[in-house]
């Protein structure tokens, strides 16, 4: 079976979640583009969008719709020389609108498993949940005449588990996409010891179909950005929480935002990151992962806390930010939650004194925005981090503490053997995360 | 014709913001003013230094592509919605693609010249950003013949000039060539820079040739030869003025140092079916200069600045060619020399252009009317060149389509 062949019949299980759509996407326009290759005339594509949710798929082919549009609009170039013979297709209109018919039409939207039985690839993004994923790769494998390959996007759970599980050797590999899946350029690919080379190959041909930029992992829970994150997070909270023996908690969580975005010139401070991804997804990710470490206990009360409180951050369908740690309004950060007044307290009322305490950046400090187009990336922070160092304040040594620390975590991905080197933990952040220099460096030696 | 019967003037001119990408206040996903605005603000803006519409005999307005920008016809009655006393009077609609400008114009330099009216209101609106760049670019491909279509580029336009521009590095040299180019580029945006209406208004770029040389044309996901700075702007606005006789500029109580004459015209069009005969040269607006500056009995030596239709960058290099400022193969050279810029032995475009000032295509005629009054009688502010004593004359090239429909008009110092 070639690549072409490979993609005739392909299942994304969870299509209608925030992963799966994406990933429904973005396989959808590989396989339209293949089935439009004339020596691909005649021949049916079928990629079916299977979810538990009737509502949810409901709503997909608008999704769809929409995206594909703009992705044939920027490719209108390409896409008239591929309808070339259609004398019926004259203007970019009538091109744009063929392709996006065309893509649709592969996509059948469904709640039944069943379908997914003739496949020769699977995708899967369902619920993060172990013995979810064992159970629908089994009954399908078990019905499966095509020996499927099975590109699992678990975030947390190591593939060779959901390999024995589910009795699937040498079929199965991690093809971790980053949020959102259409923009995020990032995908982790993660093999286990007996994955075949050809499933491996076939992924790397299909990511680079995709324009995605690869990095391997090796199978640890977590992988590398989880790995990073989860940790980075952890961290994050500690500081506040020691910090919160001194001042109000609300404050805390204000400093320790600013220092890890400002002073570490980051997109985002580590509680706006922890809201955006969702609360509830960290608690669950680092429950997923503890399991599997040794020496070392993933877990926060203090999450654990928010989430029986019912404060949780996420994102709405539209997808604005809901409030979290924090409370936004339209993008910017107003409000910090309070769990002990169950309620939000107006940054507005106690930043400035924050900020006096925190201290003033370093003079050579460039906002994220413009520090992310640096070329040289050493020239910047070497000297920026240095100049902080030589700072007394309370925010520059937070934030050399904070540096030191996800330098750490970097460096104990690579000799935990979760990365195969340095440089790939960096891609991860740099590409993943959006960082705007890699967190194994020597800033903060 | 090869003499004026009558003298004819324009005067009161006026010019809207030309607005799209560039712009400060544009909010592509902000609802923005539509066509009628446009018509109502340049045509209110014309009236009131003419001294009111009850001294308007009749109006034309020249649009290209409102039935598909805006799935608005028929313009002809907006003119009642300018001022109620331009209703019941004539008024009419006037097409020739990008040139629609321009044949506004020549409408109403006939209707003075017939006598049939001595104060015509000549406006040209174009609101193009109602849809997105890669379908306003089937919109604007209509200015070709439907049935090359099919075949031509996704970019309609910007694929017939980047063919052009293509055949131009070949026989040329393409560093040569782009050398030209990049310099009518940055012309533009400096000339833009000074009058407050220029979609390029706000561009504070410092490095505006390393920018251009940055840009390397790419075929996949454009066209082959040209980068989008090489191309005219996507642009809503409208520009208006007054045609109008000896009579008409008494009537308004306008003195004629206020307005400039016509004093040579043409308006020419090519078989829109064949291919333009000569891919590096513009033979339409060639042989439209020509008769427009016999008529008016000058040469180009006499002619103190020049409105050419740059809607890509290669159309400024080979208007200079077809107006005889420089040999086949030379203009390149001209331009890169600073001939053209605003100090320059010809000063041109000195309002920024279609690529500085914005290409409000159906519009752009007559903003080039607007800007060589301007510079003509000293009313041109900030981006006021100086116009030499024994070359008190302005020359506009207005072309619709790829050198199909020309409009050229000499100007003089009224
Ligand atoms: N959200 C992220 O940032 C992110 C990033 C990378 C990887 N992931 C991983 O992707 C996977 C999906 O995450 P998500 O965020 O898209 O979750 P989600 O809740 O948005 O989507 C999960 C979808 O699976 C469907 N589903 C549940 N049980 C099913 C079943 N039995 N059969 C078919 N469909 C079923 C649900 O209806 C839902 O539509 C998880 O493994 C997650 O760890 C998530």
């Amino acid at each position: 079976m070639n690549y072409d062949q490979r993609l005739q019949h392909v299942s994304v299980l969870g299509a209608a979640g925030k992963m799966g759509s994406g990933i429904l996407l973005l396989t959808a326009v590989e396989m339209a583009d293949l089935s439009l290759k004339p020596e691909n005339k005649g021949k049916t594509f079928v990629l079916n969008a299977i979810d538990l949710s009737n509502e949810a798929l409901s709503g997909l082919f608008g999704y769809l719709h929409t995206q594909v549009t703009k992705m044939a609009e920027k490719k209108a170039v390409m896409l008239r020389q591929l309808y070339a013979d259609r004398d019926d297709l004259i203007e970019n209109y009538d091109i744009i609108n063929q392709y996006v018919n065309d893509v649709l039409a592969l996509v059948r939207p469904t709640t039944a498993l069943e379908v997914a039985y003739k496949s020769s690839l699977i995708f899967e993004a369902v619920s993060e949940n172990k013995d979810l994923k064992v159970k629908l790769f089994r009954q399908i494998d078990q019905h499966n005449e095509n020996k499927s390959w099975y590109f699992t996007n678990t975030s947390s759970v190591p593939i060779h588990i959901l390999e024995d599980e589910a009795g699937l050797k040498s079929r199965i590999l991690g093809f971790h996409f980053y949020n959102p899946p259409a923009v995020q350029r990032l995908v982790e690919l993660i093999v286990t010891d007996t994955t075949d080379n050809e499933v491996k190959q076939f992924a790397l041909n299909y990511a680079k179909a995709l324009r995605k930029v690869v990095v391997p992992s090796n199978d640890f829970a977590g992988f590398i950005g989880n790995g990073h994150f989860m940790r980075d997070a952890l961290y994050g909270i500690k500081q506040a929480e020691e910090l919160a023996g001194e001042r109000p908690f609300v404050e805390a969580v204000y400093m320790v935002n600013k220092v890890s975005q400002e002073f570490l010139v980051r997109p985002m401070g580590i509680f706006q990151l922890i809201d955006y991804v969702g609360i509830d997804v960290v608690q669950f990710i680092m429950n997923v992962m503890n399991p599997f470490l040794k020496d070392e206990e993933l877990h926060s009360s203090l999450l654990d806390k928010m989430m029986k409180l019912g404060v949780k951050g996420g994102q709405l369908s539209s997808g604005a930010q809901k409030d979290g740690f924090l409370k936004y309004d339209r993008g910017a950060v107003i409000g910090v939650y309070d769990p002990d007044k169950q309620a939000y307290v107006d940054v507005d009322s106690f930043a400035a004194q924050c900020d006096e305490v925190l201290g003033a950046l370093p003079a050579s400090y460039q906002p994220w925005k413009a520090a992310v187009r640096i070329k040289d990336t050493d020239g910047h922070f070497a000297p920026y981090f240095a100049e902080m160092k030589g700072m007394d304040s309370l925010g520059a040594k937070l934030a050399i503490n904070y540096g030191k620390n996800s330098n750490d975590i970097g460096r104990k991905l690579v000799s935990d053997q979760v990365a195969h080197n340095e440089n790939d933990v960096n891609t991860v952040m740099l590409t993943g995360f959006f960082h705007a220099y890699g967190p194994i460096n020597n800033y903060f030696a | 014709m090869k003499n004026m019967r009558r003298k004819v003037y324009m005067t009161a001119g006026y010019n809207t913001i030309s607005m799209g990408t560039g712009r400060k206040e544009f909010n592509p996903k902000k609802e923005r003013p539509g066509l009628e605005y446009y018509i109502k603000e340049a045509g209110q803006g014309v009236l009131k230094q003419a001294g009111g519409a009850d001294k308007v005999d009749e109006s034309v307005i020249g649009n290209f592509m409102s039935a598909r920008f805006n799935k608005q016809a028929h313009l002809g009655g907006f003119a009642g919605a300018i001022d109620p006393q331009l209703e019941f009077k004539p008024s009419l609609g006037v097409e020739g693609a990008c040139g629609s400008g321009g044949l506004s114009l020549i409408t109403g330099i006939r209707s003075i010249l017939a006598e049939t009216a001595d104060t015509v209101l000549s406006i040209g609106v174009e609101v193009q950003n109602t849809v997105k760049a890669i379908y306003g670019a089937d919109i604007l491909a209509g200015a070709g013949y439907y049935d090359k279509r099919k075949h031509g580029h996704a970019y309609f336009f910007p694929g017939q000039f980047s063919d052009r521009a293509g055949v131009y590095y070949e026989k040329y040299g393409h560093e040569y060539a782009r050398k030209g180019m990049c310099r009518w580029f940055v012309n533009a945006i400096e000339n833009a820079r000074l009058d407050p209406t220029a979609q390029e208004y706000h561009n504070t770029i410092p490095d505006l040739e390393g920018l251009y040389h940055k840009m390397t044309p790419n075929g996949k996901a454009f066209v082959d030869h040209l980068n989008v700075l090489d191309c005219s702007k996507v642009s809503d606005g409208a520009s208006g003025i007054v045609v109008t006789s000896e009579e008409g500029l008494q009537r308004m109580d306008i003195d004629k140092k206020d307005a400039v004459e016509v004093v040579g015209w043409a308006q020419l069009t090519r078989n829109i079916v064949n291919e333009p005969p000569n891919p590096v040269e513009l033979t339409t607006i060639k042989t439209a200069a020509k008769r427009a500056m016999e008529m008016a009995g000058v040469t180009i030596d006499q002619i103190g600045t020049v409105e050419t239709h740059d809607c890509f960058s290669i159309a400024g290099i080979l208007a200079v060619e077809a107006l005889g400022l420089a040999a086949p193969g030379k203009g390149a050279e001209y331009v890169a020399e600073g001939n053209t810029s605003r100090n320059g032995k010809m000063p041109m475009n000195t309002t920024g252009g279609l690529i500085g000032w914005g290409h409000p295509t159906g519009a752009t005629g007559v903003h080039q009317a607007v800007t060589l009054w301007q510079q003509l009688t000293g009313k041109a502010g900030d981006a006021q060149i100086n116009i030499p004593a024994d070359r008190p004359y302005g020359l506009s090239i207005n072309m619709g389509g790829d050198d199909v429909t020309v409009v050229a008009i000499v100007y003089k110092r009224g």
